[in-house]
């Protein structure tokens, strides 16, 4: 294959700092030691992440998010494990279009979906509350715990399975012993996806959140809406450093490439 | 297979399936019905939600140009920013896959890794870069003599573009990619040895076959910028309304719910009519991708 020439070098330069400029300006920004936007240029502090401290309305949005990500990841796993099993092993009557039903909160805009839960939970009494937001979450983080688990479970060598049937193992032990192991790397890969759509969802949220149930991104929102200083850049450069984490560890665990791959088929 | 067995391999899918069913008939088609019918009820300023038939929501959008310029202004941001996407997204696409492996692997994570961060975040970047007349944009577009005077980003349709398709290019980037992988190195040589320079070689072989995924990437990105809500609401301010950001508001501001679904419902069905046409026409035109 013949390799770049200077222009097409040139052309991807300018390309991946556009991509990074907007990431990075807000991860500098945050470290100002003035009391107004700006780039540090005398010296970097980190005043404006203890200032976070004294807005507990950020810390606390923050425990939300995490304790939503994580719960609404695990009944979303508790639902799609057996239904991703199910659509891989099986060929039935129905099957395409509940694999179309499943992966349909990824077509549908989050504002609408955002909408319809905000009238739904509303007429059900729930509005407003944590264990709404949680059923919501479920729903859109939902294909993306399917995705990864049905991706190891196509993946899955059968003979072991029938080796430990053989055996005498049958249902629940099966399942807990032999099944499982096998594809919990895709299951936990599927989890920390759907972790990471969770906590930074904010276009569905923001119509069900309300005080004491505000999400991280809600809350930066809201801010955001009022006034822009450094403040919400720490927040935010706070946000960037947990979702790498996360990135980084998929990527260790899984291979990105193939996680965003899967979210690429967004469309289809 | 006896028929016993023959009777649980029918079942058990079912039985596998049934959970996650219900959870998806009880708390996404149902809500998703109930906003339909939310379209068609009546709302006063005192009398709040009268949950009666009427068609006066629909007529107010049908009628009000207000409503016709907003959804034509979230269109045409929408088609501007995959224009952007595809023509930027695209060669860079070609670019990387052009790279050896190391490099390769590390601007992919670059270049696909926000897709990742919060859109809240991504969109900050952009007003700080853009941030008023001597915000860093206007400031680097001077020096370099690309304009005299600076222009606005903040709050204008040209800034929402911006940020839009920087939120939007790792699903085109994506989406060529996996195009490109399907594409065999051996036709681009063989091109090469017939004497096709490389402007003839991109627009005979390459342009060609990766038009799928330029395609594809292409709804990816419509459909999620005509419904985007966090860039248009940050970078457009509370005056230049989109159809998510103006949903937005008649549920939380107005309180006019049945009006806030009434836009809703219109943005999902044109959405679905669009996505679901278009992709039924690229399969058609290049059925001998996709088999």
């Amino acid at each position: 294959m013949r390799r770049n020439g200077p222009l097409a070098l040139i052309f991807h330069a300018i390309f991946v700092i556009v991509m990074v400029a907007p990431i990075l300006v807000v991860c500098l920004v945050a470290f100002t030691p003035e009391g107004f936007l700006s780039l540090p240029t005398n010296g970097f502090s980190l005043r404006w992440f203890r200032t976070i401290a004294n807005y507990p309305e950020f810390i606390h949005a923050f425990w939300v998010s995490l304790g939503l990500g994580a719960l609404s990841s695990l009944v979303a796993l508790v639902f799609a494990v057996p239904a991703a099993l199910a659509i891989a092993r099986y060929r039935f009557r129905g099957r395409d279009a509940l694999a179309a039903l499943f992966l349909s909160p990824l077509m549908i805009p989050h504002v609408v979906l955002g909408i319809a839960f905000l009238r739904f939970f509303t007429s059900a009494g729930l509005g407003g509350s944590f264990a709404a937001l949680i059923i919501a979450h479920v729903i859109i983080v939902f294909p993306f715990a399917l995705r990864l688990t049905l991706a190891a479970a196509t993946g899955m060598d059968r003979s072991v399975e029938m080796a430990a049937v053989s055996l005498g193992a049958g249902g629940w032990t099966l399942f807990r012993r032999v099944t499982l192991p096998l594809i919990l790397p895709g299951v936990i890969s599927g989890w920390a996806l759907a972790f990471i759509q969770s906590f930074d969802d904010l276009t569905m949220t923001v119509f069900l959140a309300a005080p004491g149930t505000e999400t991280l991104p809600v809350r930066m929102f809201l801010y955001i809406q009022d006034n822009i200083d450094p403040l919400v850049t720490s927040v935010s450069a706070c946000v960037i450093a947990i979702t790498m984490t996360a990135l980084i560890l998929l990527d260790r665990f899984y291979g990105l490439d193939r996680v965003l791959a899967g979210k690429g088929d967004t469309g289809r | 297979m006896s028929a016993v067995a023959e009777e649980r391999s029918l079942r058990a899918p079912w039985a596998l399936t049934a959970p996650a069913l219900m959870l998806f008939v009880g708390v996404l088609l149902i809500p998703l019905a109930m906003t339909v019918m939310l379209s068609f009820h009546d709302w006063g300023q005192y009398k709040g939600i009268e949950p009666v038939f009427i068609l006066k929501n629909w007529h107010e959008i049908a009628t009000d140009p207000y409503y016709a310029e907003m959804f034509w202004r979230t269109f045409r941001i929408a088609i501007l920013t995959t224009l952007l996407t595809a023509l930027l997204g695209a060669p860079e696409a070609y670019i990387l896959n052009r790279m050896s492996g190391r490099w390769k692997s590390f601007f992919l994570l670059v270049i696909l890794g926000p897709l990742l961060i919060s859109v809240v975040a991504r969109t900050l970047g952009w007003a700080l870069l853009f941030g008023g007349n001597n915000g860093l944009v206007n400031k680097l577009l001077m020096s370099l003599g690309v304009m005299r005077s600076p222009i606005p980003f903040m709050f204008t349709e040209t800034g929402m573009v911006i940020a839009l398709a920087h939120v939007m290019m790792p699903f085109m980037v994506l989406s060529v990619w996996a195009a490109l992988q399907r594409l065999d190195p051996q036709i681009e040589n063989a091109a090469m040895s017939l004497g096709a320079g490389p402007a003839t070689i991109i627009r005979r072989i390459i342009m060609p076959q990766i038009m799928p995924g330029v395609l594809s990437g292409a709804i990816i990105v419509f459909s999620l910028s005509a419904s985007a809500f966090a860039t248009p609401a940050i970078i457009g301010g509370r005056r230049l309304k989109v159809a998510a950001t103006l949903a937005y508001d008649e549920f939380l501001n107005t309180l006019n719910w049945p009006l806030g679904a009434a836009v809703a419902t219109l943005l999902l069905a044109a959405l679905v009519l669009i996505v679901v046409g278009s992709n039924a026409l690229i399969e058609r035109r290049y059925a001998e991708v996709f088999r």
